[in-house]
C-alpha cells in the first residue's frame, strides 16, 4: 500500500513539476520580444553561454575526430576502403556526435553555470528584489540567457563537426596515409546537404531548447538553499542528458528510420 | 491632518489577513496601519512571518484571506502591469540587499532608472550621484557589490531603493548583523530619508533599542497574532506579558525558550530502547547477551 502512496506521489509531483516548467517555458517565450528590443543584454549572453564554450568545444571536438579517423581507418582498410574514411567520419559527426556530444559538453559547461547563477541569485533575493523594483527578471534575466543558449546551440555543434573533421584528416591522412584527396572528395560527394547537414542542425536546434529550457527552469525552481543549488545543478546535467540521448534516438529514428 | 481618522490617514492598511505555510498559520486574522509620513514598526520574535507580511504588502504573496490596500488600491486585485506600476513607487529593502552582482555600485543604483525612465545619460548620472550622496557613498561608485562591507551594501541598496522617489519605504530587518556605527549610521539614515523625503517607511525588526528609537508606532506580533501596539513608550510600559519578555528579552515567558517536546526525564531515559532493536538485529546471537550487558 505504501508502495502505491509513494508511486502516485511521485507521478503527481513530477506531472506538477512539468506543468510549472511549461508555464515557465511559455513565459520565457513571451519575453523574448523584449530582449531584441535590447541586443546588448543578449549579446553578454552569448558571450558567456556561447563564447567561453569555444575552448572546451573546440578540444573535444578534435579529439573526437582523430578517434573516429583512427577507428574508422582500422575497420575500413580491412575491406580495402580507407578511401572513404572521409564519408565516414563526416557522416558519424555531422548526423549524430557532433549535436549529441556538443550538447552534453554543452550541458555540463553552460547549462550548470546558468543553474547555479539563477540559483544563487534567487537566493540572494535578486530576483525579488528586481520584481519589488517592477522589472520583471523573466524579460531582463531568464528570456536573454534561453535566446542565447538556443542561438549557440547549432553553432558550437557546427563548430564541433568541422573541428572533428580536421581531426579525423590529420590522423587519416597525415598519419595514416588516406590520400587527401579521396578524403575530401568521397566526403564531398557522399553526404547529402539536405538528409545529413540540415538533419543534424534540426537536432542541435532541438537540444539547444531543451537543454537551456532545463537549465534556466532547474534554476527558477531551486530550493534558494546552498544544498537546494547544488541539487538543481545536479539535476540539470543528468535531466539534459536524459533528454539529449532520448531525443535524439526519437529524431534519428523520424529522420532517418525510412532509409 | 493629524486629526484624522488614523484608517483614512493610512498609506498601507492590512485587513483580516490569514496566510499559512503548509500547516501552519504564520498569520491569523490580523488588522494593521500604516500611516502616511511615519515609521510604522512591526516587531517580534524570528519566525513569527515578519518578513512574510513585506511580501505580501508587496504583492509577491497573495493572502488566504483578507486584503491589503496600498494608496487605496487592493493589491491583490490588480492587474500585472497596475501592481508594476505601484511597485514603482514602493521601495524595498532586503535583508541581503539583493544588490545585482554583475554591476557596480553605481550601475545597481541606475538600474530601475535606466529601466523604468528614459532620461539621458547625464541626468541619470546626476540623479544616481545624488542618491548616493544621499548614503554617504558618492565615492564607492565604482566598487563592486562583493567589494562592498554589508552596512555599505544596505546602504547601497537604500540608495537604489530612493532612486525611482518612491512613496514608501519597506525595510527588512535592517539592523541585523551591523556593527555599532554602521547600525548607527542606517538609524540616522532611515530617520533623515522619511523626515527630508516625506516617505512612508514600515521597518521589519526584532533590534528593540534602534527600532524603538526612531519608531512613531509599533506592532509586536508573535504567534500569528498582534499582542502589542502603540507608541514607543506605550509598548515599553505596555502589561502585556509578550511584549514585556520581547523587549526586556528575558530568555523564558510566553515564548519559551524550549522547542515542544515530550518530558525531559522520560526522553532521557526512553532513550536506550530506541537503540536497542538496532543492536540485536546487527548482532550475531551469540555476541547479543554481552553487548547488551554494556549498554545496560
Amino acid at each position: 500500500m505504501e508502495f502505491f502512496r509513494c508511486l502516485g506521489a511521485g507521478t503527481r509531483a513530477s506531472f506538477t513539476k512539468l506543468g510549472r516548467a511549461s508555464f515557465f517555458l511559455i513565459s520565457i517565450l513571451a519575453g523574448i520580444s523584449s530582449v531584441l528590443v535590447r541586443p546588448r543584454l543578449l549579446l553578454k549572453q552569448l558571450h558567456s553561454v556561447g563564447v567561453l564554450s569555444f575552448l572546451i568545444i573546440t578540444i573535444s571536438g578534435l579529439f573526437v575526430g582523430m578517434v573516429l579517423g583512427l577507428q574508422g581507418y582500422y575497420i575500413l582498410s580491412r575491406f580495402g576502403a580507407e578511401e572513404t574514411l572521409g564519408v565516414m567520419v563526416a557522416a558519424s559527426l555531422v548526423r549524430e556526435l557532433g549535436p549529441v556530444v556538443a550538447a552534453l559538453l554543452f550541458a555540463g559547461r553552460a547549462g550548470s553555470a546558468l543553474t547555479a547563477e539563477i540559483g544563487l541569485m534567487k537566493a540572494t533575493e535578486q530576483l525579488s528584489g528586481m520584481e519589488m523594483m517592477a522589472i520583471d527578471p523573466i524579460k531582463r534575466i531568464i528570456s536573454p540567457r534561453f535566446l542565447a543558449g538556443f542561438l549557440s546551440m547549432p553553432l558550437l555543434a557546427a563548430l564541433f563537426s568541422a573541428v572533428g573533421i580536421i581531426g579525423g584528416q590529420i590522423v587519416g591522412s597525415g598519419l595514416l596515409g588516406v590520400d587527401d584527396g579521396a578524403y575530401w572528395s568521397q566526403m564531398r560527394a557522399n553526404l547529402d546537404f539536405q538528409d545529413d547537414i540540415i538533419n543534424g542542425v534540426i537536432k542541435s536546434i532541438v537540444f539547444g531548447f531543451v537543454t537551456s529550457w532545463i537549465a534556466l527552469f532547474e534554476g527558477y525552481d531551486a530550493i534558494p538553499t546552498a544544498e537546494g543549488v547544488s541539487r538543481a545543478t545536479t539535476r540539470t546535467v543528468v535531466n539534459s542528458a536524459f533528454s539529449i540521448l532520448g531525443l535524439d534516438f526519437i529524431l534519428t529514428a523520424l529522420m532517418f528510420g525510412d532509409n | 491632518m493629524d486629526n484624522l481618522n488614523p484608517t483614512q490617514n493610512s498609506l498601507v492598511s492590512v485587513h483580516n489577513l490569514t496566510f499559512s505555510r503548509g500547516e501552519k498559520k504564520i498569520f491569523d486574522d490580523i488588522s494593521l496601519e500604516f500611516e502616511r509620513g511615519k515609521i510604522t514598526a512591526i516587531m517580534g520574535p524570528s519566525g513569527t512571518g515578519k518578513t512574510t507580511l513585506l511580501k505580501i504588502i508587496g504583492g509577491q504573496l497573495c493572502p488566504e484571506k483578507g486584503y491589503v490596500t496600498v494608496n487605496g488600491r487592493n493589491v491583490h486585485h490588480l492587474k500585472r502591469d497596475e501592481l508594476y506600476t505601484l511597485r514603482k513607487r514602493m521601495g524595498m529593502l532586503f535583508q541581503s540587499g539583493a544588490l545585482l552582482t554583475d554591476m557596480t555600485v553605481f550601475d545597481n543604483v541606475a538600474y530601475p532608472v535606466r529601466e523604468h525612465t528614459h532620461l539621458p545619460e547625464s541626468m541619470v548620472r546626476s540623479l544616481v550621484l545624488m542618491k548616493l550622496e544621499a548614503v554617504g557613498l558618492r565615492g564607492a561608485r565604482d566598487l563592486m557589490p562583493n567589494e562592498l562591507s554589508g552596512g555599505m551594501a544596505r546602504r547601497v541598496a537604500l540608495a537604489r531603493a530612493i532612486a525611482l522617489d518612491p512613496m514608501m519605504i519597506m525595510y527588512d530587518e535592517p539592523f541585523t548583523g551591523q556593527d555599532p556605527i554602521s547600525m548607527g549610521a542606517l538609524v540616522h539614515l532611515i530617520k533623515s530619508l522619511n523626515t527630508t523625503l516625506g516617505l512612508t517607511s514600515i521597518i521589519v525588526s526584532h533590534d528593540v533599542q534602534e527600532t524603538a528609537a526612531i519608531a512613531d508606532y509599533i506592532y509586536v506580533l508573535a504567534g500569528g497574532k498582534v499582542v502589542g501596539q502603540g507608541t514607543p513608550q506605550e509598548i515599553q510600559q505596555s502589561s502585556s506579558e509578550w511584549v514585556q519578555q520581547f523587549m526586556n528579552g528575558t530568555a523564558d515567558g510566553p515564548v519559551h525558550f524550549h522547542y515542544p517536546a515530550k518530558e525531559y526525564m522520560d526522553d532521557l531515559l526512553h532513550s536506550e530502547k530506541s537503540f536497542k532493536p538496532l543492536f540485536t538485529r546487527q548482532r550475531p546471537p551469540s555476541d547479543r547477551n554481552t553487548k547488551r550487558k554494556r549498554y545496560s
